[in-house]
């Protein structure tokens, strides 16, 4: 079973996902970062594959993104450090990513590298669903990798339903219309929330974008089975003079 | 005058899923599908509706001052022992050809019910077109604009800012168009009930390729009568024009992709020289990949990341092409041709001498390819001209030192 469904059929509740950029801070510390995150007491981790223009993000991953390339982060890199990484690891790992790189990687070859690695699922937000049905899906089954698709609180129910139909492991749910690392107000959107979880979608339901703290992961687990940190977490981790300590201590503000 | 709304199907003309061959579609995150998806519905009702395309016609001609002449460069003629005719976007209200989808898109954008327009710019010429339209309907404008193209581009700046638009600066990666892009779409993200992006070129998501061609097809369509008016013959030997993303040339070429003798001549920006490294020659440079929403060919490295382009004008600086060109490239359609930065200084120059008209820099590397395209004496070549230098008499002034 793909241990993203075993983490939600074990934990249905509090799920924290936290996002971070591969080959950031420093190109080596991807595996360090990943590490920590599990002993800190994340319950799933979401690896940032760079991208030169990446446009549903803000400045700070962003900002990420373009010191990890200038940090030599490639695909192919990432896939070199994920080798073995099963060996200590096992919470599930999905990657995140823009789908010009995945094209040049070429999309197999990317899938079967996901599943040589151990990794579990894949968030692709510029992959459109109708290319993905009609062309790919058969694929991402294949090498048993998870494709995990975005709604806003401007996607209509017809069109949530489909998605929720093709999601695998989760759905993920931007809290708000923005890209990522807006501080936008989650209690605005707290009808949108109700509407999904009214839905009783077959998929369990992650919110993202605006997750910064204990306080909003919380509210957005009443709504949910669990959040997404990213851009807080980035900007946490930047300038970090003990990657170990400083990552674990994150985790633990929130689960504490 | 007609916008093109009822052109039988080509094929070199958009699919019904946003495609031309291999190229186009529409990549873009959910944040963005409502927004996307709003237009796609739309844009061909609206376009089609007859008081749309009265109001549009209208404005042309009594705003604009369309129909924009096609005048015999005898001088130039001369000199290339042939027969060339310019294009006179130049002469268009703000100073390009950019003005006629700005007029196209906000009127559909006041039909849609829209209060807030944003715009992505590289040279300033969209900016200030869209500018102009923001204040001739009173909406409000914010342009996005890569901070090294608002130092290169001054004049355009004030434009915009004395026209009422907030000029935003892009900062990252290169900080020139594909930037300005970026922040445009994030801000779009960032408020999709209220705002409508005009998009400048045929660049972008399914429709705006097809729709910003459409707009701009009255470049072909005037050509067309004008040509048969001049020469008793409707098609030309040659079209040349310059091509960033491409919305003059996908403008000119549009009534005569389906009539084959017509050569279709794309002139890229090669800046320093196409293998410097230095370079915006994307049709040479690119490979398939996905870049603004769109499938087309764009300059990238080999793991994907795309690369920052380099041209003397900062209206071709960017590392994509429309899809539609794209697919004209790939299908042998087009002849795709570049011109370096010397190259296109020293046509502004000779057409300014010649004819006693300043091309904008864009322009210029069209003009600077009518040396190798072998002429004959009784071929008939259109240019595009798609605007005018003033914008660019800094770059020129320091040329001359």
């Amino acid at each position: 079973m793909n241990r993203i469904d075993q983490l939600f059929q074990q934990k249905p509740k509090e799920v924290l996902n936290i996002y971070f950029t591969a080959g950031f801070p420093q190109i080596g510390d991807t595996l360090t970062v990943l590490q920590a995150l599990q002993d800190g007491g994340a319950d799933m981790a979401e690896i940032g594959m760079p991208f030169s223009d990446p446009l549903a993000d803000g400045p700070v991953i962003q900002d990420s993104s373009t010191r990890a390339i200038a940090n030599g982060m490639k695909i192919a890199v990432l896939f070199d450090q994920l080798n073995g990484f099963r060996d200590k690891i096992r919470i599930p790992v999905v990657l995140m990513g823009y789908i010009n790189p995945v094209l040049q990687y070429g999309v197999e070859n990317f899938l079967r590298s996901c599943q040589e690695v151990g990794v579990d699922g894949l968030i692709l937000p510029d992959l459109p669903m109708d290319e993905y049905e009609t062309e790919y899906k058969p694929l991402f089954e294949k090498y048993g990798q998870h494709l995990i698709f975005l709604v806003t609180p401007e996607t209509s129910e017809s069109r949530i339903r489909k998605i929720d139909s093709l999601s695998r492991g989760f759905v993920y749910a931007v809290s708000s219309s923005s890209t990522t690392g807006k501080d936008k107000d989650m209690r605005l959107q707290e009808s949108y929330f109700r509407k999904l979880q009214a839905m009783k979608l077959q998929n369990p339901v992650l919110v993202g974008f605006g997750i910064r703290d204990k306080a909003t992961f919380q509210t957005a687990c009443q709504f949910s089975n669990g959040a997404i940190i990213g851009s807080a977490f980035v900007k946490a981790i930047e300038n970090s003079a003990n990657l170990q300590e400083t990552v674990q201590t994150f985790v633990r503000n929130i689960k504490q | 005058m007609d916008i093109a709304i009822n052109t039988s199907q080509s094929r070199y003309h958009v699919n019904e899923k946003g495609y031309y061959g291999e190229f186009g579609g529409a990549y873009i995150p959910e944040m963005l599908y409502p927004n996307v998806e709003e237009l796609r519905e739309n844009y061909l009702k609206i376009m089609r509706e007859p008081a749309f395309q009265q109001e549009f016609e209208q404005l042309l001609r009594d705003y604009v001052g369309r129909p924009s002449p096609l005048y015999f460069a005898s001088r130039l003629s001369e000199k290339y022992n042939t027969k060339i005719y310019l294009k006179r976007e130049d002469l268009n209200h703000t100073g390009a050809h950019k003005v006629n989808n700005t007029i196209g898109q906000i009127l559909l954008a006041r039909r849609l019910g829209k209060k807030r327009i944003i715009a992505e710019t590289g040279a300033g010429q969209h900016g200030v077109a869209t500018a102009t339209v923001c204040a001739l309907m009173g909406l409000e404008c914010i342009v996005y604009m890569g901070s090294v193209d608002i130092q290169r581009q001054a004049p355009n700046v004030a434009r915009m800012k004395m026209l009422g638009a907030t000029v935003v600066p892009a900062t990252s990666g290169s900080k020139t168009l594909k930037d300005a892009t970026n922040e445009a779409i994030r801000d779009w993200i960032n408020n999709p009930v209220d705002t409508h992006y005009i998009i400048g070129s045929v660049v972008g998501p399914h429709p705006y390729p097809d729709m910003v061609a459409r707009f701009q097809s009255v470049i072909s369509e005037e050509i067309k009568k004008q040509l048969l008016e001049k020469t008793g013959k409707a098609l030309p030997d040659y079209v040349i024009a310059c091509v960033g993303g491409g919305s003059n040339a996908a403008g000119a070429f549009f009534h005569f992709t389906d009539d084959e003798s017509v050569q279709l001549v794309a002139v890229e920006a090669a800046g320093k020289g196409v293998n410097s490294g230095f370079s915006a020659a994307t049709s040479q440079l690119g490979k398939p990949g996905v870049i603004h929403a769109s499938k087309t060919l764009l300059m990238q490295t080999d793991d994907g990341q795309i690369v920052e382009p380099h041209s003397i004008s900062a209206g071709l600086d960017y590392p994509g092409v429309g899809p539609l060109h794209a697919h004209l490239y790939t299908s042998g359609r087009g002849k795709f041709l570049n011109a370096t930065d010397d190259e296109a200084l020293a046509a502004a120059y000779e057409l300014s001498l010649l004819e006693g008209i300043i091309p904008a820099l864009e322009s210029a590397h069209a003009l600077a390819k009518l040396k190798d395209l072998d002429l004959q004496p009784d071929d008939v070549t259109v240019v595009c001209l798609s605007g005018r230098g003033d914008k660019d008499l800094e770059t020129y002034i320091k040329h001359l030192k």
